[in-house]
């Protein structure tokens, strides 16, 4: 007997699974009215304007340089970002080119998510070794700047105390740091200096991380990358620890406040660790008086991230070419000069910061330059970057908390290990 | 997103079956199509999940892998009862938080149902400016309320005037002591409106002739109280906990928007940590056996509640 279904069971059946359906990202070629082959192109660019911008002009520029392909833009609000990838991953629908976090490459290309960048060599050779992301000896990644930390500082008010300004070459030790907040907090300041702790996510190992490594301790074991024990743990980790814990419970720095640098423009603190991202308002708000200083040497050195947004092509790319040749064809130097000073990063490439307006060589942000040649560490290259990035901010605020930290230190050594365990290694 | 128009669209009458001829036959027809679009939205959305979280919580699915999952047995079970402090106290924070949220939010309820089930001028104000809490996002609630705690914060500045400055508060979110009571009370004041609306609900169906009564026997407010509304109230009052206690067990918007299960893990809740592990760990097999957990552990409770609540005959 032939079942019939009523007109309004197929709809509402039909009506609730295109409900389900989301947003194709196109994997199959999708050919435009003149003829062209589409390649499609996530960005975590929403809400940032600069950015978008100068994406759009490169884009534009690309699509009218040739007419075999056309390139179309979708951005995403960063927050949301590495979900919506991973959801489109695990539908099959990964757009051609997408951009990523440094760190997260890895992960993705361990996951298959990503292939191999394949763009020529010339390009990858001329940028800062920090903006080409490295995974299994393979080029996976490859961005248009690099980001940098440092401290932010008054000349008026470290002359005024008598704190010595510090140098490349001879940046502030432990003694001298702790000694100059302790004075600037005698001095007035309620808290001395701002090192962001209000903000969450990946702030906290990209701000924190280098200053654990400058003990000598390090969010992993990187010669085995299997397993964060002696390395988060020992005895420089927990001294970190201990140091970073007396930074707030002696009210050097505080754990709220704003986001951003607004405390140091309005003169509330006297130092701020903070982003090359955030200068710019800085220089305007003080001019010749900012000092942009070295992160202190807390026995092995200064130490700062490495490391910032970059582009890959997806595994399930049907126009690699065209990927590739769009990509070759954005690594000008105009372009990279042009996020550099609208977005303030720093240029990837040496011709890109002679051209700019801030990173070239008298622009009045070349020292973040220099501090990123100098000190830049890669968070650790390992597709279990995931879990260590999440691990160590708990174990980070749990002792800033007053957590006591060997406990909290081995906690986390704990779940890193279990983690890399229940993974067979990563693959290392 | 391209849909194709449905091609049964065409059906035409002489090729009906006979029983769509019989008046029963077309109602069960018109039952079952009134059904499909929740029906279809349930079995997509809530049993596909649950039947697939039972699965996969026996195995070390991971969100991100080239590697397939393996069966694992009750080895994720075994986990987080043994060998996951965290999970521990994020269960212990869960009950916690029913544990003072359940009671102290259906009485506050249903003492403001009974304060404003009253017929006077204004009174329908007092039932928005109560409700208005409801219908605004718990997202944005939760940042209010996290300016509201801060160190320099409205509630701070409060304290800090009425104690002519010999107490000037402290830091509400960042001290293990006092974060999740900060939480609870923001969330009894978010979701209590609501309540108060299905107690007022459930006062209105209590006749007034039953009051009339009561006066003439001489009870006061109080005896009204206790004999006439209370009892009146039961069949409310069931639902009311039923919902306060799933809803409060499924903590999550305002620890993930304010404190992210911290200061030392002191607000984590159950659900947070299952999206936690699952997401941002990646381990979808373990955040699976967690929300197991907890679907079992909120089955158990509201069966208790409802036989402690059965009607006695």
């Amino acid at each position: 007997m032939r079942r019939t279904v009523p007109a309004f069971v197929a709809a509402g059946a039909i009506g609730a699974l295109a409900l389900t359906g989301c947003g194709q990202a196109g994997q199959g070629s999708t050919t435009t009215e003149d003829g062209r082959t589409q390649i499609t192109m996530w960005t975590h660019s929403a809400g940032n304007p600069a950015e978008l911008e100068v994406y759009e002009r490169i884009i534009s520029d690309f699509n009218a340089s040739q007419d075999q392909y056309e390139v179309v833009e979708e951005s995403f609000p960063q927050g949301a970002y590495n979900d919506a990838i991973v959801a489109a991953a695990a539908s099959g629908d990964l757009p051609c080119l997408l951009d990523l976090d440094g760190p997260i490459m890895p992960n993705w290309a361990w996951a298959e998510y990503i292939q191999p960048l394949g763009i020529s060599t010339e390009i990858t050779d001329s940028l800062l070794p920090t903006a080409v992301g490295v995974w299994n000896d393979e080029i996976y990644s490859a961005g248009y700047w690099d980001a940098a930390l440092s401290i932010f500082a008054r000349e008026s008010v470290l002359t005024e105390n008598g704190i010595r300004i510090p140098t490349t070459d001879q940046p502030w030790t432990a003694e001298e740091f702790t000694a100059a907040l302790q004075t600037l907090k005698d001095a007035g300041y309620e808290t001395p200096i701002d090192i962001g702790a209000e903000d969450t996510g990946e702030w906290w190992p990209y701000a924190y991380s280098p200053l654990l490594q400058s003990f000598g301790g390090d969010l992993i074991d990187r010669d085995t990358m299997l397993s964060a024990d002696g390395a988060l743990n020992g005895p420089e980790a927990v001294a970190w620890g201990e140091w970073f814990q007396g930074l707030f419970a002696e009210g050097l720095a505080g754990n709220s406040g704003t986001l951003g640098n607004q405390e140091f423009v309005d003169d509330e603190v006297a130092l701020s660790y903070t982003g090359v991202w955030n200068a710019l308002a800085s220089v305007e708000a003080i001019g010749d008086d900012l000092l942009i200083l070295p992160p202190p040497d807390l026995g092995n050195g200064p130490v700062i991230g490495g490391g910032s947004w970059q582009w890959a092509i997806s595994s399930t790319c049907e126009e690699v070419e065209g990927a590739r040749e769009y990509l070759e064809f954005s690594f000008q130097d105009e372009y990279i000069t042009e996020f550099a000073d609208k977005q303030i990063v720093i240029p990837a490439t040496e011709g890109a910061a002679e051209a700019s307006e801030y990173f070239g060589p008298d622009g009045v942000l070349r020292p973040f330059v220099e501090l990123s040649q100098q000190f830049a560490v890669l968070r650790p290259e390992t597709p279990a970057y995931a879990v260590i990035s999440t691990t160590f901010e708990t174990a980070a605020k749990d002792i800033m908390n007053g957590a006591d930290v060997q406990e909290t230190l081995d906690r986390a050594v704990q779940e890193i290990d279990a983690n890399i365990e229940s993974n067979d290694g990563y693959g290392f | 997103m391209t849909v194709t128009p449905p091609t049964v669209a065409a059906e035409t009458p002489q090729r009906a079956t006979r029983r769509f001829r019989t008046t029963k036959g077309r109602e069960t027809w018109a039952g079952l199509a009134m059904m499909a679009p929740a029906g279809i939205l349930l079995v997509l959305f809530l049993i596909i999940p649950v039947i697939l979280a039972f699965t996969l919580s026996f195995t070390n699915a991971r969100l991100i892998s080239p590697n397939p999952p393996r069966f694992v047995g009750f080895d994720n079970f075994v986990r987080a009862f043994t060998n996951d402090p965290v999970f521990l106290q994020s269960a212990w924070n869960t009950f916690l938080f029913a544990l003072v949220v359940v009671p102290v939010q259906a009485g506050l309820g249903l003492l403001l149902a009974v304060l404003v089930n009253r017929r006077m001028r204004g009174v329908t104000a007092f039932r928005v400016i109560f409700f208005i809490p409801v219908v605004t996002s718990i997202v944005v609630v939760s940042i209010l309320w996290r300016f509201l705690y801060q160190p320099n914060g409205l509630i701070n500045s409060m304290i800090d005037t009425i104690t002519f400055g010999a107490w000037s508060g402290m830091d509400w979110l960042n001290n293990p002591q006092t974060a999740l009571g900060a939480i609870i009370v923001l969330s009894i004041w978010q979701a209590v409106g609501f309540h108060m609306i299905i107690w007022l609900a459930g006062l209105q169906t209590i006749p007034e002739e039953l009051y009339e009564a009561a006066k003439m026997d001489g009870a006061g407010p109080w005896r009204q109280f206790t004999s006439v509304t209370w009892p009146g109230l039961r069949p409310t009052m069931v639902f009311v906990l039923v919902t306060i206690t799933i809803s409060a067990f499924a903590l999550f918007v305002q620890i993930d928007v304010m404190t992210q299960g911290g200061p030392v893990n002191s607000t984590s809740t159950i659900v947070y940590y299952a999206v936690r592990k699952g997401y941002e760990q990646q381990e979808i097999g373990y955040a699976a056996a967690i929300s197991l957990i907890f679907f079992v552990a909120v089955l158990i409770i509201a069966l208790i509640q409802r036989r402690l609540t059965r009607e006695k005959d």
